[in-house]
């Protein structure tokens, strides 16, 4: 029987309210969006999609079965703004039809800048889920679906055997993204690899009216996922659960597309798996050699949204410089702003690649240029970096 | 066409902008009747005839000098041309002679005054001018305006043309003139307006012979979004006359030498280039400047142009207590210009408000980053720049610190600026002013 595997990932980030070089109080980020925000969020998406999923799952009897990932640091947001949010993942993880996966705790890119860091993040979002949710997550994805061999390495170190990353043409040379892959010589790790042109059949084209297959019906996306997927192989769908609501609002129709969506892929005979079941069910016959870093992201698929320009690369620089510093000061208020200034969000913001023609880039992003964003961060990390008595960059004496 | 600046006389954009939108123009073949109101050395290219007056009078008025130029002869005769004399002379942006001044209070948005209503009360104004007095440019504005207009109705029936378009309100009166005289189609082009040089304070006189050009015109050009508000909401145009054609800038050469960029200077400089007048916002940026010695030593303030508030500026730096960081040059051309660019970090333009704003573009060609305020035009076609509110002294002051603390900003802004910049050029802007005489001459 062909499967269909479906991943959602949940995040919202801790914005930072306008810091300025004059500002001195150590307060860094705007509560008052960041609720506003999740409460929105949770209105729109959260609560009615996660209930369309149960519902879902009520209605075929566990035959709809997928897989979310949280970040630690909307887990926390939701405790604390929306516990209404919460208690709907809380009833979807307890339906068992529902993998929850790991992750860094802060949706942070420590992966690339500081191997401790990043397994204290994993270790703290592990400990999380269970706290929150009473499970231990088995399967790993990385930040924005970030990934190389490396990255499968370290899981399996941290013991996960199974790992999620974008299913990237260069790499796949000519193969389909529907088998199970192993990494190169780690037949036991197990990697499920996005499948690109599904997925943002979803998540980027379903409200598209220029598109030829608007609008798009559950059933006859069902169908399209019955002609690409053999018995024996699976589809991985993975994509925001804000698309449902958020990035695509109800009134496009969205919520009964996934309300649908179940049912009609059941009728054309496909099952459901969670990437756990992926992983038992089929074999890994084929390597997926990543020397390079890829990701979900825009069109290039590498890190070129959080890390293609010089302020970019600076701005995370700084931030990992003062890892040492900040651990060695056993300040924990100090270390929780610290780790919150790693989420990859701050670093989106100061893309300047969309910005040339105005485009994407710019969901809930609170800045009206790049520049700004690289400002106000680079304050921010002043002032906390002075919390320690660390000196200013590239900065002359003060006077 | 009707201008009143021609490099290399100029005292500001409007020259500027003239020049390149003539040879832009003249590069799609568009001929081009350039009326001058004072003689100038200077000529034109193939397409372009430069008439203007050696002297007052229609006769003079004739001699067309007839010379290629290039830019390169421009800035040679910025070096050779005694520029005192005409900047002293042609200053349209300054107020008028303070002895004919009389300010009003801000006619109110929904100001519904008839073109009726409007010719009369610019009649009266006319006949208040003493135009019978001193010929030489020296005298006042007003007298050089009216005399123009006379000159112009002459030049309209002599010459052979299509459509006439003019610049900026001291054209408005002899752009009426010609356009009754030749019932040719009129363009003007709002380069300002005089809410813009004197906020509050608005001349009646110019606003009167502003409104009057705005209505008498078959179509109005404005030089961004910002100024298309302004001519719609306080001089009563229906939007839909109006079009917005951007300035641009040509590309001056090849970027910053790298070797004289990379020498190392423990100093940073920040500099303000323009008229040193209240639009400019010259005080904000002296505030601006004491927020940021506040937490910075090494930086020095560069004021580069002339104006009638450079008094006041300096007393206002050494009231401060600053007046040892900030630096006055006074008014600057040619290579030094290139030179001022050249050493800065940063330059800011905190106007109050600038319809459009050449000097940021002439500073992104120069590789220099720029800081420019929210209530300005050039912020509608620059992304890779910095924008403040002119009167968010501290926000400016926490910009201006970050790109002078962080060389990654300063090298992102510069490296997708210089690019942003070459962009635009003075023949799209010809072409989108060819689209708007079309439009006229099509009915």
């Amino acid at each position: 029987m062909g499967a269909v595997c479906c991943y959602f990932q949940v995040h919202q980030p801790y914005r930072l309210r306008r810091f300025s070089v004059f500002d001195r109080a150590a307060h860094y980020f705007d509560d008052a969006t960041n609720v506003d925000v999740l409460l929105r969020v949770a209105q729109k998406c959260y609560v009615p999609a996660g209930r369309t999923l149960l519902d879902m799952i009520r209605r075929t009897d566990g035959g709809f079965r997928c897989a979310f990932s949280l970040s630690g640091v909307v887990v926390e947001q939701m405790e604390r703004y929306s516990p209404a949010a919460l208690d709907v993942f809380r009833a979807l993880v307890q339906s068992g039809s529902v993998e929850l996966l790991a992750e860094t705790y802060y949706h942070s890119l420590s992966f690339l800048y500081s191997r401790e860091e990043w397994q204290e993040q994993v270790t703290a979002h592990r400990k999380l889920m269970q706290r929150v949710f009473g499970v231990t997550p088995t399967t790993f994805r990385n930040t924005e679906l970030m990934y190389n061999n490396d990255v499968a390495r370290a899981a399996r170190e941290a013991g996960y055997r199974l790992v999620l990353a974008e299913g990237v043409d260069s790499i796949l040379a000519g193969r389909n993204p529907l088998a199970l892959f192993h990494p190169p010589g780690a037949a036991e790790t197990g990697l499920l690899l996005r499948h690109r042109e599904l997925s943002d059949d979803v998540a980027f084209r379903f409200s598209n009216r220029d598109w030829s297959e608007w609008p798009l019906t559950a059933d006859r996306f069902a169908a399209k996922l019955r002609e690409t997927v053999a018995d024996g192989s699976v589809v991985n769908l993975f994509m925001d659960f804000e698309t449902f609501g958020e990035h695509q609002w109800a009134d496009t129709g969205i919520l009964e597309f996934l309300a649908h969506l179940g049912p009609e892929a059941l009728k054309v005979g496909l099952e459901f798996l969670t990437p756990a079941e992926c992983r038992r069910s089929l074999d890994a016959h084929q390597a997926y050699d990543a020397p390079h870093m890829t990701s979900w992201a825009d069109t290039e698929r590498d890190l070129s949204a959080w890390l293609g320009n010089p302020m970019q690369a600076n701005a995370l620089h700084e931030l990992y410089n003062i890892e040492n510093a900040v651990k060695e000061s056993a300040d924990p208020s100090l270390l929780h702003d610290w780790r919150r200034l790693q989420t990859s969000d701050h670093y989106y913001y100061m893309s300047t690649k969309s910005f040339n023609d105005g485009q994407v880039h710019a969901y809930f992003n609170p800045y009206d240029s790049p520049y700004d964003a690289y400002i106000n961060f680079m304050n921010v990390i002043d002032h906390l970096r002075a919390r320690f008595g660390g000196p200013a960059p590239m900065a002359k004496p003060l006077r | 066409m009707l201008g009143w600046e021609f490099p290399p006389y100029i005292s500001g954009g409007l020259g500027t902008a003239c020049y390149g939108l003539t040879r832009g123009l003249d590069q799609l073949g568009v001929e081009v009747l350039f009326v001058l109101p004072k003689s100038v050395e200077a000529s034109h290219t193939s397409h372009v005839r430069l008439i203007s007056p050696a002297q007052l009078s229609v006769s003079a008025m004739r001699s067309v000098a007839r010379r290629s130029h290039t830019l390169e002869t421009f800035t040679q005769l910025l070096e050779n041309v005694t520029f005192h004399q005409v900047d002293a002379d042609l200053r349209p942006y300054d107020r008028p002679d303070a002895t004919t001044e009389e300010l009003v209070d801000v006619p109110g948005p929904d100001l519904t005054v008839s073109s009726e209503e409007v010719r009369e009360k610019l009649k009266r104004v006319l006949t208040a001018f003493d135009v019978t007095g001193g010929t030489d440019y020296a005298g006042n504005l007003f007298a050089q305006v009216v005399r123009y207009a006379d000159l112009a109705r002459e030049i309209a029936t002599e010459q052979d043309y299509d459509l006439i378009h003019a610049h900026d309100w001291m054209t408005y009166l002899a752009a009426i003139n010609a356009a009754e005289v030749s019932g040719k189609p009129l363009v003007v082009h709002v380069h300002s307006t005089e809410f813009d040089r004197s906020g509050v304070h608005v001349d009646q006189r110019i606003y009167d012979i502003e409104r009057a050009g705005m209505h008498r015109a078959d179509r109005i050009v404005a030089v961004s979004y910002l100024t298309k508000s302004i001519v719609t909401k306080h001089y009563g145009i229906d939007a839909r006359k109006v079009d917005v054609v951007y300035n641009a800038i040509d590309d001056n050469g090849p970027p910053k030498d790298a070797a004289l960029s990379d020498i190392r200077r423990d100093e940073k400089i920040v500099l303000f280039l323009g008229r040193i007048t209240m639009q400019k916002g010259p005080e904000f940026f002296l505030a601006a400047a004491k927020r940021v010695l506040e937490v910075m030593d090494n930086v020095r303030f560069i004021m580069a142009g002339s104006g009638d508030m450079i008094k006041q500026m300096i007393a206002l730096a050494t009231r401060m207590g600053i007046g040892d960081k900030v630096l006055f040059t006074g008014f600057l051309r040619g290579d030094d210009v290139k030179r001022v660019f050249r050493m800065a970090d940063l330059y800011v333009m905190p106007s109050v408000s600038e319809p459009f704003g050449i000097a940021p573009l002439e500073a992104l060609v120069n590789d220099v980053p720029v800081l420019i305020s929210k209530q300005s035009g050039v912020a509608e076609v620059i992304r890779h720049a910095l924008k403040v509110d002119f009167w968010d002294v501290d926000e400016m002051a926490n910009k201006i610190v970050a790109v002078l603390r962080h060389p990654p900003l300063q090298a992102t802004l510069r490296d997708h600026g210089s690019i942003e910049v070459r962009r635009l050029s003075w023949q799209d802007a010809a072409a989108n002013c060819v689209e708007v005489y079309q439009r006229v001459l099509s009915g």
